[in-house]
């Protein structure tokens, strides 16, 4: 566990608990990353700017950071085809389970969805094999 | 207006989350899911910072009757653990696992992660098309009935 960062990452996840909290007691909306851009095309006209305007800033905030505090460390080693495959599968998995990281890992488990809770464990048992076969297996 | 600004603050905080915690680094969340290596277990911690105050916020939100800049909560309608979300997780999960990105982390690290990580959102969306393809042409009963029921 020689790279573990407790603190930092219990005050990262306690500003995506805010941003989630905010996000439902002014606008009634779960911050799902997948369901916000997924729905994106399909949204109807009112239910479109919200979703544009939470996206720039969940994108234009790391750039802030990066102006003032430095770059953030981004490591991205997989190759173009795993990019690719990885890229295809996230996208697809998401939108056919109804929820991502966000959407059931916080989101859903913060409110007892017994959907969330099976979709969190899945996806998380999934990652960890996926993770064993491409390093312990494939790798070594 | 003021549902945009909550929104882009929301989007701003979520943004500063994923950065501040390094969640924004695919490598940071592989060393999460490497448990048989030099397992690094901060995303769990990522988790709790944000149950601790998210499940809170949804059990006082309860009292309000709507929320302070829109009309109503719109809630998830679906609640049965199905087929579509077991596959779903399955296959995101595999794909979590190959490129350690999932979707905030990946959209956030736009501006900052170059070309490689273009590459993978191009990748993201286009399986997100793939699946609204695919369940626009599926008879519209199917998608009906499973978000049918209400919480």
């Amino acid at each position: 566990m020689s790279n573990f960062t407790p603190v930092s990452s219990l005050l990262g996840g306690l500003l995506i608990g805010l941003a989630a909290a905010l996000l439902w007691l002014a606008n009634g909306r779960i911050a799902g990353i997948s369901g916000i851009v997924g729905n994106l095309p399909s949204a109807r006209t009112g239910d479109v700017a919200w979703r544009i305007s939470f996206l720039a800033g969940l994108i234009l905030a790391p750039l802030g950071y990066a102006a003032l505090a430095g770059t953030p460390v981004v490591r991205l080693d997989a190759s173009a085809p795993i990019l690719i495959a990885g890229g295809l599968l996230v996208g697809f998995g998401t939108r056919l389970g109804g929820g991502c990281t966000s959407g059931h890992g916080v989101c859903g488990m913060a409110r007892f969805s017994r959907r969330s809770i099976v979709a969190t464990c899945l996806f998380m048992a999934a990652g960890f094999v996926t993770v064993f076969v491409m390093r312990h297996i494939v790798g070594s | 207006m003021p549902r945009l600004i909550s929104a882009l603050a929301a989007g701003v905080l979520f943004g500063l989350g994923l950065t501040v915690s390094h969640m924004i680094d695919p490598a940071k969340v592989l060393g999460f899911l490497d448990i048989a290596g030099d397992w690094d277990p901060s995303l769990a911690c990522v988790m709790l910072g944000a149950l601790i105050v998210v499940t809170p916020t949804y059990v006082l939100a309860g009292r309000l009757d709507a929320p302070l800049c829109a009309a109503t909560f719109s809630p998830p309608t679906a609640t049965r653990v199905d087929r579509r979300l077991v596959a779903g997780a399955l296959l995101f999960g595999v794909g979590w696992g190959l490129v350690g990105y999932c979707p905030g982390p990946a959209l956030a690290s736009v501006g900052i992660g170059g070309g490689r990580t273009l590459l993978f959102i191009a990748a993201m969306l286009m399986g997100m098309a793939v699946f609204a393809g695919i369940s626009r042409d599926r008879a519209p009963s199917v998608l009906h009935r499973e978000s049918a029921r209400q919480l």
